[in-house]
C-alpha cells in the first residue's frame, strides 16, 4: 500500500514538474522554441506541412558587408572560382539600392526566393528543375541537360551556368560543368535541423530561418505582425524569401 | 503546261564536289568549335552568366524558323492549290527538313551536357514550351517525311493534300511554340509579350522564302537547269509581302509598348540607346528589310533577276539582325528587381551586361548552316526532289496566255 502511495505520488510530482516545466518553457523562453528549425527525421519523406522561408531585415543588413556571400561560398563550394566575374557563378549576391526620389539606400543579399510558382521549374524542359513539398527549389543535376532556360524565366536572377570545370566539390553539393545551379538554403543543413550557412553567418542577425506554415515559429509570427514584402511581388511567384525596410 | 519530269542532279562536276567537300569542312570545324566549347566549358565562348544565350542561339533560331516558313511554299501548292507552285514542293519540304536539321544541331552542342540528349528525349516536363517544341520538331520531321513520300510518290499523290494541310498546320503550331518562348518570359520586359507567336510565324514566312529563293537558285543555275523569270518574280513578290508583314507586327510591337510609360526605359534602350538600336535601324530595318522592298518593287530594279537575289540575302542579313536583336539585346537589358530604386552589385544588378561573339560560337552556327545546305545538296543528287525545267513555258499556267497577247 506504501509502495503504491509512492508510486502514485512520484507519478504526480512527475506530471506536476512535466506541466510547470512546459508552461515555465512557455511563459520564458519562448525563443527557445521559436528559434528551433524543425526539420523532418531522415527516414521521413518531405512533406508539404513545412514550408521553408527566409527573412530578410535590411535595416540591419550592412551595406558593405558580405559575410552571407562568402559562406555560402565556401559551405556550397563555389568560393575558388577563377573565371571573369561575369562568367562566376554568384547562388547569393549583395545589391546595395538606392531610393531615386528619396535617396534612401539600403542593402541586402538576393538568392533564390524559393517561389511558390517558380518559372524556372514550368519551363525546364526535363524536370530537372523542382520544387521539394516543403518549398525549396532545386536542380537535379543528373537531369539538367544545360539548356540555360531557367535563367532566361527566372525574374530574380538568381541561377547560374558552371562554364568550366568543377574541381573539389563536397559530396553533400555535387556540382558539374555545363549544368545550372542555385541556392538550395543550405537543403543539406536544413534537413539536418541546421539553418543555413548565410543565415548562421549574420552577425547582424539580418537573416531568420524557419517554417513559414508553422504559425508558432518566430519566422511565422514576425511576417504576420511585421510589415515585409517579397520582390517582384507583381509577378505572383511567391517567393519564401521575403525582405523588411524597402 | 508541260508534264513535270523530275530528276536527280548529276553531281559529278567538279563545282559539286567542290561544294560537298567544302560544306564537309565546314560542318567539320563547326563540330570541331563544338567539341572545344564542351570540353572547356562555355567560359571559351562570350556567353557569361549575363548574357546566358548567345550567337548560337541566333543561328539555331533563325534555322529553325525559316525551316517552318521554308515549307510554306509546298503548302501553297497543297492546302490552297496554287498550280504554279507544285513544281517546286518537293524541294519546299526538304529545305524545310534541312533548316530544321541544321539549327537543331546547334541547339544540341550548345546545350551545357549535349551528351545528355537521351535526358531530354525520355525526361519531359508538359509545362514547359521547350518540351512542346521537342515534340513539334520531332513531329515535323516525321510529317514532312510522309508529305514528300505523298508529293514524290505517284500512287500516294492523292494524300498530299491532307498530309500538306497537316503539315501547315503542325508548321504554324511550332512556329508559335517557337516564339511562345520567349512570348512567355513574363520576368523580361523585352519579351513578355503575345505577339511574338505571331511575329515570329510571319518571320518565318519570311526568312523561310528567303533561303528558298537562293537554294531554289543556286540548284538551277549551277547545274545548268532552266528556271524561269515568272517562277522567280512570283516567290519574291511573295516575299516582299511576307518582309512588310514582320516590318508591320514589330512596328505593333513597339508602338504597343511605347505607349505604356512603364516600358519607356526598355523601348529607349532598343531603338535609341544602345548599339542593339544601331543593329536594329540600319541592319534589321534599312538593310534588311526597306532596301529588300526597293529591289523588289521599284521599277529600275523589279524585274531583275540579280535584285531578286541580293533582296533575298538582305532579308536573311535582317533576319539575322532581328534575332540577334531580340535575343542578346533582350537579355542584355537589365532585369528590374526593384523598381523606383538604383541598384548595383558584383553580379551586374542595373548594369547592360556585355557580350562579345567568339570565334566557337560563329563557327558552330556556320556549321549548323553547312549541315542544312549538305542535306539539301546530298538529298537532290540521292532524289527526284528537282524538276527538270522550271523554264516559263514548263510551269507557268498563264504561259500561254501571256505569249498570245
Amino acid at each position: 500500500m506504501t509502495q503504491a502511495k509512492d508510486l502514485s505520488d512520484q507519478s504526480r510530482r512527475k506530471f506536476i514538474g512535466g506541466s510547470v516545466g512546459v508552461a515555465g518553457a512557455m511563459l520564458i523562453g519562448p525563443g527557445i522554441f521559436l528559434h528551433q528549425v524543425q526539420a523532418k527525421p531522415d527516414n521521413q519523406a518531405v512533406t508539404n506541412k513545412v514550408r521553408w522561408g527566409m527573412l530578410v531585415d535590411t535595416n540591419k543588413c550592412a551595406t558593405g558587408c558580405d559575410d552571407c556571400v562568402g559562406a555560402c561560398a565556401k559551405e556550397n563550394g563555389w568560393a575558388n572560382e577563377t573565371g571573369p566575374n561575369e562568367v562566376n557563378v554568384q547562388w547569393i549576391r549583395k545589391v546595395d539600392l538606392k531610393d531615386k526620389k528619396t535617396g534612401r539606400e539600403a542593402s541586402l543579399p538576393v538568392m533564390c526566393q524559393h517561389c511558390e510558382e517558380p518559372p524556372c521549374v514550368d519551363v525546364c524542359p526535363t524536370g530537372a528543375s523542382f520544387k521539394r513539398e516543403d518549398g525549396i527549389v532545386l536542380v537535379d543535376k543528373h537531369t539538367c541537360i544545360g539548356c540555360r532556360y531557367c535563367m532566361m524565366a527566372c525574374p530574380y536572377k538568381a541561377r547560374s551556368f558552371v562554364h568550366s570545370p568543377v574541381e573539389n566539390h563536397d559530396d553533400y553539393m555535387p556540382r558539374g560543368m555545363g549544368v545550372v545551379e542555385s541556392c538550395t538554403f543550405c537543403v543539406h543543413l536544413v534537413d539536418k535541423d541546421k539553418s543555413p550557412a548565410c543565415v548562421t553567418s549574420c552577425k547582424e542577425k539580418a537573416l531568420l530561418f524557419g517554417d513559414l506554415n508553422n504559425k508558432n515559429s518566430e519566422i511565422a509570427i514576425r511576417v504576420a505582425n511585421e510589415n515585409s514584402r517579397q520582390i517582384r511581388q507583381d509577378l505572383k511567384t511567391d517567393p519564401g524569401v521575403r525582405y523588411q525596410g524597402i | 503546261m508541260k508534264k513535270l519530269v523530275y530528276a536527280e542532279i548529276e553531281g559529278k562536276s567538279k563545282g559539286f564536289l567542290k561544294l560537298a567537300v567544302g560544306l564537309l569542312a565546314m560542318i567539320g570545324i563547326g563540330l570541331s568549335a563544338a567539341y572545344y566549347m564542351e570540353h572547356n566549358g562555355h567560359i571559351v565562348t562570350g556567353m557569361n552568366n549575363q548574357i546566358v544565350w548567345g550567337l548560337p542561339h541566333v543561328f539555331a533560331i533563325f534555322l529553325i524558323v525559316a525551316a517552318s516558313g521554308a515549307l510554306n511554299v509546298a503548302s501553297i501548292s497543297s492546302v490552297f492549290g496554287k498550280t504554279a507552285y507544285k513544281p517546286l514542293a518537293p524541294l519546299s519540304g526538304l529545305v524545310s527538313i534541312a533548316l530544321l536539321l541544321g539549327g537543331l544541331s546547334i541547339l544540341l552542342l550548345d546545350l551545357g551536357r549535349p551528351d545528355r540528349l537521351i535526358v531530354a528525349m525520355t525526361h519531359y516536363n508538359f509545362s514547359s514550351i521547350f518540351t512542346w517544341n521537342i515534340l513539334l520538331y520531332n513531329g515535323f520531321f516525321a510529317i514532312v517525311i510522309v508529305y514528300l513520300w505523298t508529293l514524290m510518290e505517284g500512287q500516294y499523290n492523292k494524300y498530299s493534300r491532307h498530309a500538306g494541310m497537316l503539315a501547315f498546320i503542325w508548321r504554324l503550331i511550332l512556329t508559335t511554340g517557337t516564339g511562345s518562348i520567349f512570348g512567355f518570359l513574363v520576368a523580361r520586359e523585352t519579351y513578355d509579350a503575345a505577339i511574338m507567336a505571331p511575329m515570329f510565324i510571319v518571320m518565318s514566312f519570311s526568312f523561310g522564302l528567303a533561303m528558298f529563293i537562293l537554294i531554289l537558285y543556286a540548284s538551277y543555275h549551277w547545274t545548268g537547269r532552266p528556271l524561269g523569270i515568272s517562277t522567280m518574280k512570283r516567290l519574291k513578290n511573295l516575299l516582299g509581302v511576307f518582309v512588310a508583314g514582320v516590318m508591320f507586327l514589330v512596328t505593333i510591337f513597339h508602338i504597343t509598348n511605347l505607349y505604356a510609360a512603364e516600358h519607356d526605359s526598355v523601348e529607349h534602350f532598343m531603338l535609341s540607346g544602345s548599339g542593339y538600336a544601331f543593329i536594329f535601324w540600319v541592319f534589321q530595318i534599312g538593310l534588311g528589310s526597306i532596301l529588300p522592298l526597293v529591289y523588289f518593287y521599284h521599277s529600275r530594279f523589279k524585274d531583275q533577276v540579280k535584285y531578286m537575289l541580293r533582296g533575298a540575302g538582305l532579308v536573311i542579313l535582317g533576319g539575322f539582325s532581328q534575332l540577334y536583336v531580340i535575343i542578346i539585346g533582350g537579355q542584355a537589358y537589365p532585369l528590374e528587381l526593384f523598381p523606383g530604386y538604383e541598384v548595383s552589385s558584383t553580379f551586374y544588378d542595373g548594369e547592360v551586361a556585355e557580350y562579345f561573339p567568339s570565334l566557337p560560337e560563329m563557327l558552330l552556327g556556320i556549321g549548323g548552316i553547312a549541315i542544312s545546305l549538305f542535306v539539301v545538296l546530298f538529298a537532290i543528287k540521292l532524289l527526284k526532289f528537282l524538276p527538270i525545267s522550271l523554264a516559263d513555258e514548263d510551269v507557268d499556267p498563264h504561259y500561254k496566255a501571256k505569249s498570245t497577247d
